[in-house]
């Protein structure tokens, strides 16, 4: 059972005898040290690109003279955002909601959907021309004819983020269903499994790393969503405050509130690792063993 | 009218053809009959392709065959699974059970409470050498500790045959040797009743009580031989004359119907 990568501790013979708790903490000691610099390995990378754009940017604006109702200065952006801070987060709280609203419309969408296309096949044929062509609606046109017919409330925007979310999602389900092996169906059957516990015992699990990379995919989707559904008409969000500050050309703001979206899109990036740990622990560790073997 | 009580599983006339479309019939398994008894280990060599897994289908109970019986204890069984655990030559344990879990699955799809399924699966295991791996996962295993959970999880069943197809092709010979070594000597204290398909001739050999050669496709009973070596084996065993004797035997008849089925593909593309 040894994992592979853990460097043996060599135990001096003779002379000092490490007690196992001491050989213990020293391992997970050493393997501190080594998430430490792991961790930083990925993290400093991107910091320090960001860091180098936006000391060029400064440069280049400063030097150009360009005026900031154009190109403010990413430190311009920084200190009157900040100063707007209490407001904006007021406005992103509201985008939040929409967003977490409408990916959980999504999800439940996504799963019945899934979920009967793998039970009835011919639903596939008749429903997956469907939902490619749901993709193909501009949301730009649909959005605001959302608003005339839902008005300036959450459904509307419920509705824009889950047109443009559910559809990875349905189709890493209907992908991830279907990467259960044939045989682990036959020896299911052979237990004397119906369908309903083949699917619950097998397919229902392999599906879920594929799951959750089409849940990555679109919870960035989701954020833009809302966004784009709030732009076009809405009492508060993210969108309709760039849109407000875009028309009094205060950019700076406009830029500010681009930041606290990206913000907001890669914290909830990141929870779908969190939330996958914790729910399909064994495949991150499966992963994990397979890249130290 | 149980004619034999003795026979645990009996194959009548089995024959199994599938429909290729145009009107066109494949005959895949042609006239097959031979009977295990109760307790007995059975192996069956054939060449590749010749309709071996469709026969072990039709005992498990997934096909049901053209014509022909299938008995269990002398009553007709057709299409009945609750007879037979059926164990693959991948051992399809789930990388998202601990190998507890993975040897219950068994016990809980057929409705056995979880934890007793567990509890009932657990006391086996010192028997298959995974005593301390209860809360592992399959990928924390070696290749044949993981085929040996992967008999446990049929085992534990309880079923009446036990229909073994190839599960130790996948494993290196080191490890094959040791599981047979090993499987030998748990056989010896069990009365289990069983069915092995196998490529390896050795491996039938030593572990069966008799070997049953299947024909070229469509497959039919070729050989019907028992293996009268005195249990236990010792690995030793597999050197001696008695048993290269019956080697012998069966290479040739398995070499004859090899080469059928090699014409039979070669002919085919």
């Amino acid at each position: 059972m040894s994992s592979g990568t853990d460097q043996p501790i060599k135990i001096p013979t003779g002379a000092i005898r490490l007690s196992p708790e001491a050989v213990a903490s020293a391992k997970r000691r050493q393997q501190r040290a080594r998430t430490n610099r792991k961790v930083w390995g990925t993290v400093a990378p991107p910091i320090i690109i960001v860091v180098l754009l936006l000391v060029f940017w400064e440069l280049a604006v400063v030097i150009s003279g360009i005026r900031p109702q154009v190109l403010p200065t990413p430190s311009r952006v920084i200190g009157e955002g900040a100063e707007q801070l209490p407001t904006i987060w007021k406005h992103a709280w509201a985008t939040l909601q929409v967003t977490l609203t409408g990916f959980g419309f999504s999800l439940v969408v996504a799963w019945l959907l899934a979920i009967a296309i793998d039970f009835w096949g011919w639903l596939r044929r008749g429903l997956l021309p469907l939902l490619v062509a749901s993709q193909t609606i501009p949301i730009i046109a649909i959005a605001p004819l959302m608003i005339i017919w839902f008005g300036f409330g959450l459904l509307p925007k419920v509705l824009v983020v889950g047109l443009v979310t559910f559809f990875p999602i349905v189709v890493g389900l209907i992908e991830g269903f279907n990467k259960a092996d044939r045989e682990a169906s036959n020896l299911l059957r052979s237990m004397g499994a119906g369908r309903f516990k083949e699917f619950w015992y097998v397919r229902l699990p392999s599906a879920l790393p594929s799951f959750f990379t089409a849940l990555r995919i679109s919870i960035t989707y989701a954020v833009v969503g809302a966004i784009f559904a709030e732009y076009v008409g809405a009492q508060e969000g993210l969108g309709i405050y760039m849109s407000m500050q875009k028309n009094t050309f205060r950019t700076d703001l406009v830029l500010a509130a681009v930041a606290v979206t990206a913000i907001l899109s890669i914290t909830l990036y990141l929870l779908t690792f969190l939330v996958e740990r914790i729910v399909i622990p064994w495949s991150f560790k499966e992963r994990r063993m397979r890249n130290a073997g | 009218m149980p004619v034999d009580t003795q026979d645990r599983i009996e194959l009548d006339h089995v024959r199994k053809e599938f429909a290729l479309g145009g009107g066109e019939v494949r005959q895949v398994v042609d006239d097959i009959s031979f009977s295990v008894r109760a307790g007995e280990f059975v192996a069956v060599i054939g060449p590749s392709g010749c309709g071996k897994s469709t026969m072990f289908n039709i005992i498990a109970g997934l096909e049901t065959p053209s014509s022909g019986d299938v008995r269990v204890d002398g009553h007709s069984a057709i299409g009945e699974r609750e007879h037979t655990a059926y164990m693959p030559q991948k051992d399809l344990l789930f990388p998202w059970r601990t190998i507890v879990k993975n040897a219950a699955l068994g016990l809980e799809v057929r409705g056995v409470p979880r934890k007793e399924a567990r509890t009932r699966a657990a006391e086996l295991f010192p028997k298959f050498g995974l005593a301390g791996f209860e809360g592992a996962y399959p990928f924390e295993l070696s290749g044949g500790m993981r085929q040996r959970a992967a008999l446990l999880r049929t085992v534990v069943q309880g079923r009446e045959i036990l229909l073994l197809d190839e599960p130790f092709g996948a494993l290196d010979s080191l490890t094959r040797i040791e599981m047979q070594t090993w499987l030998q000597e748990v056989w010896a204290d069990n009365s289990w009743t069983a069915v092995l398909i196998t490529h390896d001739i050795r491996e039938a050999v030593y572990l069966a009580d008799r070997v049953i050669v299947l024909s070229a496709r469509p497959a039919s009973v070729r050989l019907n031989l028992e293996v009268a070596l005195p249990r236990p084996r010792e690995l030793s065993i597999t050197t001696s004359p008695e048993f290269s004797a019956i080697e012998e035997q069966l290479i040739e008849v398995l070499h004859e119907e090899s080469r059928k089925a090699f014409e039979q593909q070669a002919g085919r593309s």
